[in-house]
């Protein structure tokens, strides 16, 4: 038997449901319907009146999740698309962010996000936040990148006490399978080394994971040794793990499928040019998406973005320097 | 100005079929079956698989309601922002079919260039927006192409429509700009296509007020109800609506009862509805109301139907081929430039 990415993520609210009677899950279409992914599927059937469709109102739908938490639920919103969560920006970043903060009141909500690109999605489909929010305070970021991170994250998210963005990316919800869901293994704010190598390292997340996975794959053929670190969460970002990578390559690729400007490529790339200037033998570099809206037409998209045979280009040229 | 919300739906009655009326009628009609077969033949494309990537959305059974308001607008002085099941209305305020089909073959031919998809494409330079998904989003920028007009002088009796439906209701964004179309009295007909469903959310879960139109009041906007299944009463209220707001009566908003008579996109199939609901007289199909309509008072013979059905056959499957030859996007011939200042493109910092 095996379990998808997407079903880890519905096996997740599963048991967070059952565990915690204080969880509840609101979001468009998420109760009958399953949702638009079919990640609550029968979830709403076998926890009633914990599973609730939403209006269409994001902004309202974020504060009614900060307004339970702060009378102990722990609610999980779902986000039909990533980029509608633009429309309940100001509670995420202002009510949901500041919360603890400011009145030592904590915020345990966890916002699901299905992010990313997939062919034919468009300009507001397809997005990317995990840099928008990383950037205010107050908040965790995390984007797993396996079916086991899929799920042990998302039940970690719900027991921790403060906001989390969970980016869960849509490519990966029916491409990627596990035969099981293993064991628990890291918590939040570690970084796992998905490949170990000693030639160049590339640090990056979610579903560029697999990217580079498969380009690293590419450059063994060549006899070059590429070690990814998958960083799991953005925010906290384990810094450590990432420098003792650069320390054992001396090179590094900083890798995401997000918008070029600032970003968690740039912020990788900040920290280990800044603490870790002396363990690097070639400028860093990064790849990113192109700085423009995310085109809808596949052979823009596949262009758009970076892909296995970019990603080896580029750790070519990183060699080479 | 009216601020009454009409509890009952605006009927149409003999005494309103005057010769313009059937001419406007019959116009509509057209636009209503040339949107339903060329929407048929999208669906059986994104069906056979490769050549659509992405989403099919229909506007079916929605026809009338789309294109009552869209043969109001006079295309190059009115403002018109469409949405997910206006393919009717964008027909009848004069979009080419080419441009539907180039958006969504992804054509570079295409009014979007393969940038964007489907139903997101417009010619803003022509009155005719581009809807971005995020729903609600539309109206304030409907409601900022008049206020700019006004502030130029050349508003003249120019106005401004669009649609949304009973979930896109529920924004934010949707009743700020209602509020703020009002305050500033422009002239906007708002039209709300209550299909019942918002993807799959009945409107029990969607708002609590009686009707829809029961929030005009609370903006200060004319309100009216028309059941959208029948292309007769749409065209009155529309009329109507219109001429209020070219004539200084502010915004309008007029809400149609009919039922979505296809998934929410193509992929859906809509099991959630229930059949009960599909046998409700809100679920007739426009189309056939329309066609019964116009046999039963004469304006058109069962062969001209025929005629024109066929007619309109043709054309969407020459358009269709036409399209199918022209050039998809070459990635190194696109830009990739965000901005319309070339001078302040970044050089892509990567690799
Ligand atoms: C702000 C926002 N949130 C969520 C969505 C996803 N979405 C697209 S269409 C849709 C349902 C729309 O229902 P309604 O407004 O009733 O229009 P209909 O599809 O019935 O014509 C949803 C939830 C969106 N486009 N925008
Ligand atoms: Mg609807």
């Amino acid at each position: 038997m095996s379990i998808t990415y997407l079903e880890a993520i519905r096996e997740a609210q599963y048991e967070a449901l059952r565990h915690d009677p204080s969880v509840f899950l609101y979001g468009q279409d998420i109760a009958t319907f399953g949702g638009a992914f079919k990640a609550t599927k029968n979830l709403s059937k076998e926890f009633p009146n914990r599973v609730f469709d939403a209006p269409i109102s994001e902004d309202a739908m974020v504060g009614m999740a900060i307004g339970a938490a702060v009378e102990g639920a722990r609610p999980i919103i779902e986000m039909q698309f990533a980029d509608f969560s633009s429309v309940g920006f100001n509670q995420i970043v202002n009510q949901a962010a500041t919360l603890y903060w400011r009145t030592n009141v904590p915020c345990p909500i966890t916002i699901r996000m299905p992010s990313g690109g997939t062919a034919g999605s468009g300009p507001f489909h397809s997005q990317s936040m995990e840099a928008i929010y990383s950037h205010y305070p107050g908040l965790v970021i995390v984007a797993p990148a396996t079916v086991e991170d899929a799920y042990w994250m998302l039940l970690d998210s719900v027991k921790l006490n403060d906001p989390v963005i969970y980016c869960e990316h849509k490519f990966l919800y029916y491409h990627l399978k596990a035969e099981q869901i293993g064991d628990r293994e890291l918590p939040i704010g570690k970084a796992r080394i998905a490949r170990p190598g000693r030639h160049a390292t590339i640090v990056t997340y979610s579903a560029m994971v697999h990217e580079a996975l498969r380009a690293a794959e590419e450059l063994q053929l060549d006899g070059y040794q590429i070690e990814v670190v998958d960083l799991r969460s953005v925010k906290p970002m384990d810094t450590d793990t990432i420098l003792a990578s650069v320390a054992r390559t001396g090179r590094l690729l900083a890798l995401g499928e997000a918008f070029p400007w600032g970003g968690v490529t740039a912020e990788v790339i900040a920290r280990v040019t800044s603490e870790g200037f002396h363990l690097l033998d070639a400028p860093p570099m990064r790849l990113n998406s192109k700085d423009t809206p995310i085109p809808y037409h596949p052979n823009l998209w596949k262009s758009h973005r970076p892909t296995t045979s970019t990603i080896a280009a580029a750790l070519r040229r990183l060699l080479r320097y | 100005m009216c601020l009454v919300a009409l509890a009952s739906p605006i009927n149409c009655v003999e005494t309103d079929l005057t010769a313009d009326f059937r001419d406007q009628f019959l116009l509509c009609y057209q636009h209503m079956l040339l949107a339903r077969v060329l929407e048929e033949k999208l669906g059986s494309l994104y069906r056979a698989g490769g050549r659509i990537v992405g989403g099919v959305y229909l506007g079916k059974g929605q026809e009338a309601f789309s294109a009552a308001l869209g043969v109001q607008l006079r295309k190059g002085k009115d403002i018109y922002g469409p949405l997910i099941r206006d393919q009717a209305g964008r027909i009848a305020f004069g979009e080419p079919i080419l441009d539907c089909v180039r958006t969504y073959l992804g054509a570079v031919t295409g009014p979007m260039r393969g940038r964007d998809g489907n139903i997101h494409r417009g010619r803003p330079k022509e009155g005719l927006l581009a809807m971005i998904s995020h729903l609600g989003s539309l109206l304030s920028v409907v409601a900022g192409g008049l206020f700019a007009r006004r502030l130029a002088g050349t508003l003249g009796d120019s106005i401004g429509a669009t649609s949304i439906g009973d979930g896109g209701t529920s924004t934010g964004a949707f009743h700020e700009a209602l509020n703020m179309a009002a305050v500033e009295k422009l002239p906007i007909v708002v039209s709300v296509a209550n299909n019942q469903y918002a993807y799959s959310t009945p409107n029990t879960r969607q708002y609590a007020c009686e009707n829809l139109v029961d929030r005009a009041v609370g903006y200060g906007v004319s309100g009216m109800v028309v059941d959208a299944t029948d292309l007769a009463s749409c065209l009155k209220a529309f009329r109507a609506a219109v001429a209020q707001a070219r004539s200084g009566g502010g915004p309008q908003m007029i809400v149609g009862t009919l039922l979505r008579l296809a998934g929410h996109g193509e992929h859906d199939d809509a099991s959630y509805i229930p059949d009960q609901k599909r046998r409700d007289p809100s679920a007739r199909d426009c189309l056939q109301v329309a066609e019964d309509f116009a046999r039963d008072h004469g304006w058109m013979s069962s062969a001209e139907l025929r005629d024109f059905n066929e007619e309109v056959r043709r054309t969407v499957d020459l358009t269709i081929s036409k399209v199918s030859k022209e050039p998809t996007p070459d990635p190194f011939k696109e830009k990739w430039q965000a901005l319309s200042c070339a001078d302040l493109v970044e050089g892509q910092h990567e690799a």
